[in-house]
């Protein structure tokens, strides 16, 4: 069990509050913090989604959640084992999802949001979806061949879980007047979590220089493109509002993340290494 | 619940299947749906190549009650029953 962290180094601000006025961290750094960005997202939209086991509203659809959770928790094992494989330091998958903590996490703010109601739940799946599709295809070409291989898995996954979740968003937000209703406050609810995922810092920046990783302004183009249209044939208003939260991909979370964390690690917390 | 969706019938072929085969029933507003939701319930282990779903309202069957008089008849004629031919061993598996 790790003692507690050191919180003064930890919270300093010129690396937790915005990041992108930091300088280009080196390779193999930017390399390991990229592949947190996408595991610990992939690890935690698993853990909210497979909160819904045993409660969505059909059986049918219940299924379908749990099947998406374990899509996004297997994704997170070749990530987050990659990711401990360049940093080298004798972790595993298993030690970065269960025992790092809060400030530790790279995943984007958009994931970490509250499930709310189904609507809601697809609304965050669509939009996530929207952009993780695009970037796997964009990483299945990456220089790295251990990213890319990870990534024309995952990608075969992905595809489904995005025609699925725009399939549903198209079919509720043009249903009813209540499902109208509640995908439109979904949606305006969940916007500016969007602007995070679609704009490279430094980090972004490194990787998409050397190759790795896709360039995040190019999958803001293919991300808008989508969405636009899949919110038209939804008949759902686009928000207007430019304001953006960020700062999940430095390491700075909403209050959510505690609690995830606290359900999601409480077991290696309390019994380190236990096994079954 | 008065506004469950209808109820479908799934159909899938296997791996090495020729055949569609039913594997059970579920419920979806539409066919497109009821599609998804038999690869989500019924293909999770790579069970199949494809999947038909069909409306039960739409399928007509035989009554119970009437299980005598349809298949009792066959049943004392033997002779349909191919068992009287003697088949050579290198014919293999018929």
């Amino acid at each position: 069990m790790p003692s507690l962290p050191d919180m003064m180094t930890k919270l300093d601000p010129s690396g937790a509050a915005g990041g992108s006025a930091s300088a280009a961290p080196a390779p193999a750094d930017a390399l390991f913090e990229a592949l947190l960005r996408l595991g610990d997202s992939t690890l935690i939209l698993g853990h909210r989604v497979s909160e819904w086991c045993g409660h969505a509203p059909v059986l049918e659809e219940d299924i379908a959640l749990a099947n998406t959770a374990l899509d996004l928790i297997g994704q997170t094992q070749l990530w987050l084992g990659l990711a401990a494989e360049v940093e080298g330091a004798g972790r595993s998958a298993d030690d970065l999802a269960y025992l790092r903590d809060a400030w530790d996490f790279r995943n984007l703010l958009l994931v970490e949001r509250p499930n709310g109601d189904f609507g809601a739940t697809l609304m965050r799946q669509f939009l996530f979806d929207a952009w993780h599709q695009p970037m796997l295809k964009g990483l299945e070409g990456s220089s790295d061949p251990r990213v890319a291989e990870i990534a024309a898995k995952a990608g075969r996954e992905v595809a489904y879980h995005l025609d699925r979740s725009a399939d549903l968003v198209i079919r509720l937000g043009d249903g009813t007047d209540e499902s109208h209703r509640r995908m439109q406050a979904a949606l305006d609810d969940l916007w500016p979590y969007t602007g995070e995922m679609l704009t490279p810092d430094a980090t972004d920046a490194a990787m998409a220089e050397a190759g790795v990783m896709p360039d995040l302004t190019a999958i803001a183009r293919d991300w808008h493109a989508l969405v636009g249209d899949v919110l038209a044939q939804a008949t759902l208003a686009r928000p207007d509002g430019s304001y953006m939260h960020k700062g999940g991909k430095q390491g700075t979370h909403t209050e959510h993340l505690g609690y995830i964390l606290a359900e999601m690690q409480f077991l290696q917390r309390a019994y380190p290494g236990a096994e079954w | 619940m008065s506004r469950e969706w209808p109820l479908w019938e799934v159909f899938i072929r296997g791996q090495h299947g020729l055949n569609h085969r039913h594997v059970g029933s579920l419920h979806a507003p539409d066919a497109e749906m009821a599609i998804k939701h038999a690869r989500d319930v019924y293909t999770r282990r790579n069970e199949g190549v494809s999947i038909w779903v069909v409306p039960s309202a739409a399928i007509s069957a035989s009554r119970p009650s009437e299980k005598g008089p349809l298949f009792e008849p066959a049943e004392s004629k033997i002779y349909r029953h191919p068992t009287f031919y003697d088949i050579p061993d290198d014919i293999g598996h018929m």
